[in-house]
């Protein structure tokens, strides 16, 4: 049981990244009903802004650290806001009205480059950074093993809680969020009544990529390392657990990615660890079959 | 969908008056500045690094400036003289006939530099060695030039021995029928095109010489691997409109049943050819069947998800696969049983009484993986004939019409899944038996994503598409080997670039198997594009 509930904990801080990067992937499908290929790279970019920016914060002497980690985050979301700004802007919208398989390929080459970009400017080797926040609480002890919660997951648990109370709110409540769904429904009519769907689309990249950067920063104080390749498997999963929630649903990228998180962590504590990855895509694969619109999809009506 | 009600043009380029820099224009490179600031400033201006353990930053201001400054130097000169231009309601691409005549001049001279540098031994080395003293990348850059010029020559050259031949035997296009001799050459010399590639194909080993044969043969075996699998892959996703983003999976099985039959059982290639094949195919049915349900990009994830299942297994299944290791001396091919060794009797080089050349070996190589990769065109061509492949490209363009009129929509998938997975099985054994070493570093997502790029980038269903475009990425990314950091940069940049610039492919026009009254070449932009 204490096994079980330690799992359990860890499972749902990995979820909680996870789902933070699917809402990038499934915000984008939604409105833009393309795979926003490179948006790993740019959780990759999140987290290395965020690492120059908490170096760089304690260089300057601001020692307080959840000061530190504060402004750090605000950083990264900035840039990497912009960063998601740039690609749409470059890659994306000049193929806009093409056909469905053009920016999946100018995702893919974009990816490649962000990657290089970052490996040649940033350095191949992985940068490790000390953990910032210690300690935690043990809930129980027992049979020579005990469950502890630390403050770094706590801390993460707590951040994707709030993230997800303020984006909720920001998409059902806010004038963006209603641009946003109206262009969701049909770009074209929503253009007619006044939306300016350029703007709400680069938006809707900003806002991604600004969760991307929130996942970015807590993946780095969660484990402490990050190179230039974290982007792609991270992203792998993290779309999976898009598509396992149902593409285009918001709850159900959260709910993926809680999914995959837990699924990874109890198949690498009860079996192995090498195939744990296997163990998700299975998954996966196994919903979809069933489901064919995921968990919480609108399933696809079939027109004539 | 289109939204014709916002078109897209840039707000600058719109208010533009013609004529020189205005205070618009001024404004907007700065505006540019600003951002790529931001943005090279966040990644480039300070590098992280460890220095005794311990991270620290190191400032690279410069650099960061240096590059905002080139990427606004070039929106501004792009504002100038391309953006500005298109004010008046012409187009890029209605500038290029204007162009036409310096067009055609920088092609004869081009062509002609390429007869001197083909002719003349040594000028070539001499000209790439003398640019790449001063700076490595002015010599790749010089390098590439002195190639597409080469390159250009032979094409042209084929392209008239082709045209001529047909002259003699008495096949003149129709529209020059009876005309001057000049214009039965040229008339429709486009045409030409394809049966010239194969003809330098056929002729390749030939047609280099010295130390640049072995990389040259090298090279072209290298690029007619990704063409085999970029054929394979547009079954599946040219003509039967299935997105499948795990092709790399069947390539590994391939590679994987020639490796361990080999070693384990010592059979010989020719035998494990057909069955690597035929386990791909297996495999390909095996993954398509639980995916028959799903529709478009849920089918590009779950394919993916397969693929990476593969490679997972093969990298953790210790005992069979060697794991990361990977499996070692693996046979290499043999000329029919006559194996190329330096010694021994019964070599290829002592029954047909030569001198041992370890470019024979190359050199059989690469006749046989173009064979197989005609193999693979010829088949796949013979099938857009039949009822298959008729049901294919109707699956691609609407499945439920498909439905509607009786085709059998899982058998249908099926055997595009199979036959595709067949070609990558076939590409694989021989990928195996060359490299005579496999791991599951080969069979990454990367690989994928890089064959679906050619069949994309080709334009789907086009199968000369398939080989200009794998000559091109593949092609440059063997030559840029040398700048090896910038090779991937610009593979992925130029992916972009040319995706913007040609949405549907290099060959965007497609030729539909089945026409009404008169066969004729329709544009890609009128083809919709399977919903799989």
């Amino acid at each position: 049981m204490d096994y079980f509930a330690q799992q359990l904990i860890n499972g749902l801080t990995l979820g909680s990244i996870y789902g933070l990067i699917a809402i990038g992937y499934t915000m984008v499908y939604g409105i833009v009903g393309m795979i926003n290929f490179a948006h790993g790279e740019v959780f990759m970019i999140g987290a290395f802004i965020a690492l120059i920016a908490v170096l760089s914060l304690f260089a300057l002497g601001v020692t307080a650290v959840p000061l530190a980690l504060l402004l750090a985050l605000v950083i990264a979301m900035a840039l990497t806001g912009l960063w998601g700004w740039a690609i749409e802007r470059l890659a994306y919208r000049p193929l806009r009205n093409s056909f469905r398989l053009a920016p999946l390929i100018t995702a893919i080459g974009m990816s490649i480059a962000l990657q290089t970009f970052v490996a040649l400017t940033q350095g191949a080797r992985s940068k490790p950074l000390p953990p910032v926040i210690r300690g935690g609480f043990t809930l129980s002890e027992g049979n020579g093993f005990a469950v502890s919660l630390s403050y770094m997951q706590i801390l993460i648990i707590v951040t994707t809680v709030v993230v997800m109370a303020a984006f909720s709110y920001l998409i059902n409540s806010t004038s963006l969020g209603r641009a946003q769904r109206a262009c969701e429904q049909d770009r074209k009519m929503a253009a007619l009544c006044g939306v300016n769907v350029d703007r709400t689309i680069s938006l809707t990249f900003v806002i991604g990529a600004a969760l991307a950067a929130v996942a970015g920063l807590m993946f780095l104080a969660y484990y402490g390392v990050i190179d230039f390749f974290v982007g792609f498997v991270a992203g792998i999963k993290a779309f999976t657990a898009a598509v396992l929630g149902g593409i285009g649903s918001l709850p159900g990228a959260m709910l993926g990615g809680l999914l995959i998180g837990l699924i990874e962590v109890f198949w690498a504590g009860y079996f192995t660890a090498q195939y744990k990855d296997v163990a998700a895509f299975s998954i996966l694969a196994i919903v979809l079959i069933f489901m064919p619109s995921g968990l919480l999809g609108r399933p696809e009506v079939e027109k004539v | 969908m289109t939204d014709t009600l916002q078109p897209e043009t840039s707000p600058v380029t719109r208010t533009l008056p013609r004529g020189h820099i205005t205070a618009d224009v001024l404004k907007d490179a700065g505006i540019t500045f600003v951002i790529a600031l931001l943005l090279f400033g966040s990644i480039v201006g300070l590098r992280t690094d460890t220095v005794n353990g311990v991270l620290v930053l190191i400032p690279q201001f410069g650099k960061a400036l240096a590059l905002a400054t080139a990427v606004a130097v070039g929106r501004l000169l792009l504002d100038v003289f391309i953006w500005r231009r298109m004010t008046d309601g012409r187009t890029f691409a209605s500038l290029i006939p204007s162009a036409l005549p310096v067009l055609k001049v920088a092609g004869a001279v081009g062509v002609t530099f390429g007869l001197a540098l083909y002719s003349i031994p040594g000028f070539r080395a001499s000209l790439v060695a003398g640019a790449g003293s001063g700076h490595p990348a002015l010599g790749a850059i010089t390098d590439l030039i002195t190639f597409a010029c080469e390159s250009t020559f032979l094409v042209i050259a084929a392209m008239s021995i082709v045209r001529a031949a047909r002259l003699v035997i008495g096949q003149t296009p129709d529209e020059a029928v009876g005309q001057g001799i000049l214009r039965r050459f040229t008339a429709d010399f486009g045409r030409e095109f394809p049966i010239a590639l194969l003809l330098i194909a056929l002729a390749l080993p030939m047609l280099t010489a010295g130390p640049s044969q072995r990389y040259a043969i090298d090279t072209a075996t290298q690029i007619l691997i990704y063409v085999m699998l970029g054929w394979g892959l547009n079954i599946v996703v040219g003509l039967a409109g299935l997105l499948d983003l795990g092709y790399v999976a069947f390539y590994a099985v391939g590679a994987y049943t020639y490796a361990l039959i080999s070693t384990q059982f010592g059979w010989s290639f020719w035998v494990c050819l057909p069955l690597a094949g035929f386990f791909a195919a297996l495999w390909g049915i095996t993954l398509g069947f639980p995916v028959l349900r799903l529709r478009g990009d849920y089918l590009a994830i779950v394919t993916m998800a397969f693929g990476e299942i593969i490679r997972i297994v093969l990298l953790n299944w210790q005992s069979l696969t060697g794991g990361p290791n990977g499996i070692n001396r693996i046979p290499k091919l043999t000329f029919f049983g006559l194996p190329f060794e330096r010694t021994g009797d019964g070599t290829f080089a002592s029954v047909f009484g030569l001198k041992f050349d370890p470019l024979h070996r190359m050199v059989f190589l690469y006749y046989v993986i173009l064979a197989l990769a005609l193999l693979t065109n010829f088949i796949t061509l013979r099938l857009r004939r039949l009822p298959i492949g008729r049901a294919w490209e109707a699956l691609r363009e609407d499945e439920i019409a498909c439905r509607s009129v009786g085709i059998n929509t899982v058998t249908t998938k099926l055997t595009a899944f199979a036959i595709g997975a067949m070609f990558g099985g076939f590409a694989g054994s021989f990928f195996a038996a060359r490299q005579g070493f496999i791991s599951p570093e080969s069979f990454t997502f990367m690989e994928s994503a890089l064959v679906l790029a050619i069949v994309v980038l080709g334009g789907l269903g086009s199968q000369l598409g398939v080989v200009i475009a794998a000559v091109i990425l593949i092609g440059s990314a063997e030559r840029f080997r040398d700048l090896e950091d910038f090779r991937m940069l610009i593979f992925g940049l130029s992916m972009v670039l040319v995706m913007i610039w040609r949405p549907r492919g290099l060959m965007s026009g497609r030729t539909p198997s089945a026409f009404l009254n008169a066969r004729k070449n329709i544009s890609g932009s009128f083809v919709k594009e399977g919903r799989g």
